[in-house]
């Protein structure tokens, strides 16, 4: 039948060819950020907090940078922050920093089974940690523990989750980092990605129920938009124009997947908030006074019943993924020397040297000081016990999985603490 | 004298809700098609115009967002009652359900907890195929921290609600859509009738408020001879297979699968020494694996007759073939008298 084979064979039409991402460099090639676009600080408009979303559809296209490169801070974006406020961020930043370092060495030595780092982007949560209001809930990612350093969350409880001790505020029911800490507006961390984002939108949405004035904020990384769940929350924010700052903290990688299979090369992440019909922006993730300005932004819409934002930090994943990972494996070596937004501690530094606030000694006390603070801390849990060598006592294994103890877990509780008595007492016959 | 009205277990449903939104402002329902229209099943009908638009309101059509949203609400300290529109569509909230309500209390040392109330029509006998008929409660029954409940008629159903939604705990509660309307014996060819005409005082439902509690089950029927374990449109179902039978069986309604009532089913099994469980589940990997599981350990001493349980088969839910599949009175008098005549 010559009808039914003129279908099939469009013959001059070439054969389909599926597209495969791949990043711009690998380990054997030269270092490329050809695809960034830094734009100008202070380049980028910044519309009333009351503006319709439909009149900021350019935004998610521009770069949002308040630090230039002569490290002054212009344009209107510039929260105008007082030199203390900024040697605070400063200083949280720094010791973000040496802890991670710190807490990394641990593992290396046996003391933690897992750690990672979020070197490169230490100003998003050290700046939104400061910009919002005690009572704000955050969701975090992993990769936000600038939000405590700059609470002042005790190091030493820090360290003692990290640890697993008798000390562990979460009793050793939680892998390393993963932290919760009510008491500091900080969500409870899990394993499994992107979930949270919805429950930041719920959250929300619940204060606004209650007339409340309390916002949530939530991070989901570049690669983790992808999930489902960011597509949900997304939707919800928007239905409900719940009171949230949804953030994406674009660093460029998802373990060794670039970013590119996320959302393709050239489209902003924030750019996804038009289709939901909430704003986007797009901000300078290295620059600390970009990440305030534009959370005070949204913070604003968010409390004036503006409804959410989605912000794009745009950063550099510095280091390894985790402890369990080696960049080099896949990236070039020295890609983060290359980042065409610098490092966001050195930024800050220079921006307040500049101001006449700060000074190369100043900074190198504070280093020293930090690091110190650091060891300290961990010394102390240490002295309570590093993996393995302290737990909490084996009773807080079984609380907390409802609100009270069904028949199964009190039966199981039982068990297990006679089988210790039994292999105690056996051990001490031998 | 409490006043009393004849329900079916929409309304018992409904008046739960409605006394609970009463009682206490932090409790919300929202779900697809729950708020003006009042649900597919009428469910919620009149709750937004009586408790206001916010207390009752519509949902995007994504389960993971329902119910990532309402443990959100209750981290905040509201009392979220989400309605997921069939359990057959409850699976893309499964990873909200298992990795993040069940365990958030646990993983954050109390800090944090979700007792949000899922509700859901689950289970057969309508012609619902193979997504509007199944019966996802061992897979739920599985999960540490979360607890599962499943009514088995009006007062039941507004008892059982209301004692959910006030457990600090996250529920799934399982509503026998095959049993909105009026008993079920399994019997398709029968004919029906209403709660209201069914003769059954649990079509009696207190207007006010009252609890059943989680974790107790109901002896429907005392027996000497075998006992039969039972939940949602199998306790009706049970109770034609034992007339079938014309056997002395001891029928418990399990009512809440977790928490069990593991001791009404050891003492019941302890004295009748058999034991034949009851699910329209299919029955590999069943919630009735557990059950006869738990009976062996605790009652092996007393057993005269291996455990015997009558399921779905395995297989999705097959449309044309609904009473070939569904696990009737016929099938369970079969296993009820292979059981009492073992030996
Ligand atoms: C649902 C889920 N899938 C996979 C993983 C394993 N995993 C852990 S981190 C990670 C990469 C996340 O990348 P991204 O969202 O970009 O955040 P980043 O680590 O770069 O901050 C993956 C795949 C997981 N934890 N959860």
């Amino acid at each position: 039948m010559p009808q039914e084979d003129a279908r099939v064979t469009k013959s001059n039409l070439p054969r389909l060819e599926l597209h495969i991402p791949e990043p711009p460099s690998r380990p054997d090639t030269e270092v490329s950020f050809a695809h960034v676009n830094r734009g100008e600080a202070g380049a980028v408009r910044r519309p009333d907090i009351a503006e319709h979303e439909s009149n900021m559809r350019d935004l998610p296209y521009e770069l949002i940078r308040v630090l230039d490169d002569d490290d002054r801070a212009v344009g209107p974006w510039d929260p105008k922050l007082a030199p203390e406020t900024l040697i605070k961020g400063l200083r949280a930043m720094v010791l973000t920093r040496a802890f991670d370092d710190r807490l990394f060495r641990a593992h290396r030595q046996g003391k933690t089974s897992f750690y990672m780092k979020s070197t490169g982007e230490e100003a998003i949560s050290a700046a939104q940690s400061m910009a919002l209001d005690k009572g704000d809930m955050f969701f975090p990612t992993y990769r936000a523990m600038a939000w405590l350093h700059a609470r002042n969350y005790p190091l030493t409880t820090l360290c003692n989750q990290i640890f697993s001790n008798a000390e562990d505020p979460l009793a050793g029911k939680q892998l390393p980092i993963l932290h919760s800490a009510r008491e500091y507006d900080f969500y409870s961390i899990s394993g499994n990605l992107g979930v949270r984002f919805v429950h930041a939108v719920g959250w929300a949405m619940a204060s606004a129920y209650k007339n409340d004035t309390k916002i949530s904020l939530a991070y989901v990384g570049d690669g983790t938009t992808a999930e489902g769940d960011f597509h949900e929350a997304m939707t919800f924010a928007a239905a409900y124009r719940a009171p949230t700052i949804l953030c994406v903290t674009n660093n460029q990688y998802a373990i060794s997947s670039f970013a590119g299979f996320a959302a393709p090369e050239r489209l902003p992440f924030a750019a996804k908030a038009l289709a939901y019909g909430f704003p986007g922006i797009k901000v300078d993730g290295n620059d600390f006074l970009a990440v305030w300005g534009a959370t005070q932004w949204a913070a604003e819409r968010a409390r004036t019943n503006n409804g959410p934002t989605l912000i794009e930090f745009y950063t550099y994943r510095a280091e390894g993924h985790s402890t369990s990972d080696d960049p080099s494996a896949y990236r070039p070596k020295d890609e983060a020397k290359h980042w065409p937004l610098g490092d966001p501690v050195e930024r800050l530094k220079d921006h307040l040297i500049a101001l006449g606030a700060w000074d190369e000694e100043r900074h190198a006390a504070l280093e020293a000081e930090l690091k110190e603070k650091v060891k300290i801390a961990v010394k102390e849990a240490e002295a309570i016990g590093t993996l393995g060598q302290s737990k909490p006592p084996i009773e807080e294994m079984f609380e907390d999985v409802f609100a009270e103890k069904d028949w199964r877990l009190k039966e199981q509780l039982r068990e297990l603490k006679r089988r210790r008595a039994g292999d105690s007492a056996a051990g001490e016959g031998a | 004298m409490t006043e009393t009205k004849r329900m079916n277990m929409i309304q018992a449903l409904n008046s739960a809700l409605d006394v609970k939104m009463g009682q206490d402002e932090d409790v919300l329902v929202f779900g697809e098609d729950v708020g003006y229209f009042g649900g597919v099943f009428r469910v919620t009908e009149g709750l937004q115009a009586k408790h206001g638009l916010k207390r009752c309101f519509d949902a995007p059509l994504t389960e993971g967002g329902i119910i990532g949203s309402a443990i959100g609400m209750a981290a905040y300290g509201l009392k979220p009652v989400p309605e997921i529109q069939f359990a057959d569509y409850i699976l893309p909230a499964y990873d909200q359900l298992v990795s993040e309500a069940a365990r958030l209390r646990y993983r954050s040392n109390g800090e944090f907890s979700a007792p949000v109330t899922v509700r859901t029509p689950y289970g057969g006998g309508i012609f619902g195929g193979q997504t509007h008929s199944q019966s996802p409660e061992a897979i739920f029954a599985h999960v540490t921290g979360l607890k599962t409940v499943i009514p088995s008629n009006p007062y039941d159903a507004k008892g059982l609600l209301i004692a959910s939604i006030e457990c600090e705990d996250p529920v799934i509660f399982l509503e026998p859509k095959r049993l909105y309307n009026g008993p079920f014996y399994g019997r398709p060819d029968e004919e029906l009738k209403t709660w209201a005409n069914s003769g059954l005082a649990t079509a009696d439902v207190p207007v006010g408020h009252y609890e059943v509690p989680l974790g107790r089950a109901s002896l429907v029927r005392e027996g000497s001879e075998v006992t039969v374990l039972a939940y949602g449109t199998m306790v009706h179902v049970a109770e034609a297979g034992i007339a079938d039978a014309g056997v002395d069986a001891e029928l418990i309604d399990l009512r809440s699968i977790v928490p069990l009532d593991i001791d009404a089913i050891t003492a019941s099994v302890r004295k009748t020494g058999r034991c034949v469980i009851l699910h329209e589940a299919s029955r590999f990997g069943g919630f009735g694996g557990e059950l006869s599981a738990l009976v062996q350990e605790r009652c092996f001493d007393y057993l005269r007759a291996p455990i015997e349980r009558v399921a779905g088969y395995d297989m999705p839910y097959p449309h044309a073939f609904e009473w070939d599949y569904f696990p009737g009175p016929i099938r369970l008098a079969e296993a009820i008298k292979a059981a009492v005549e073992y030996r």
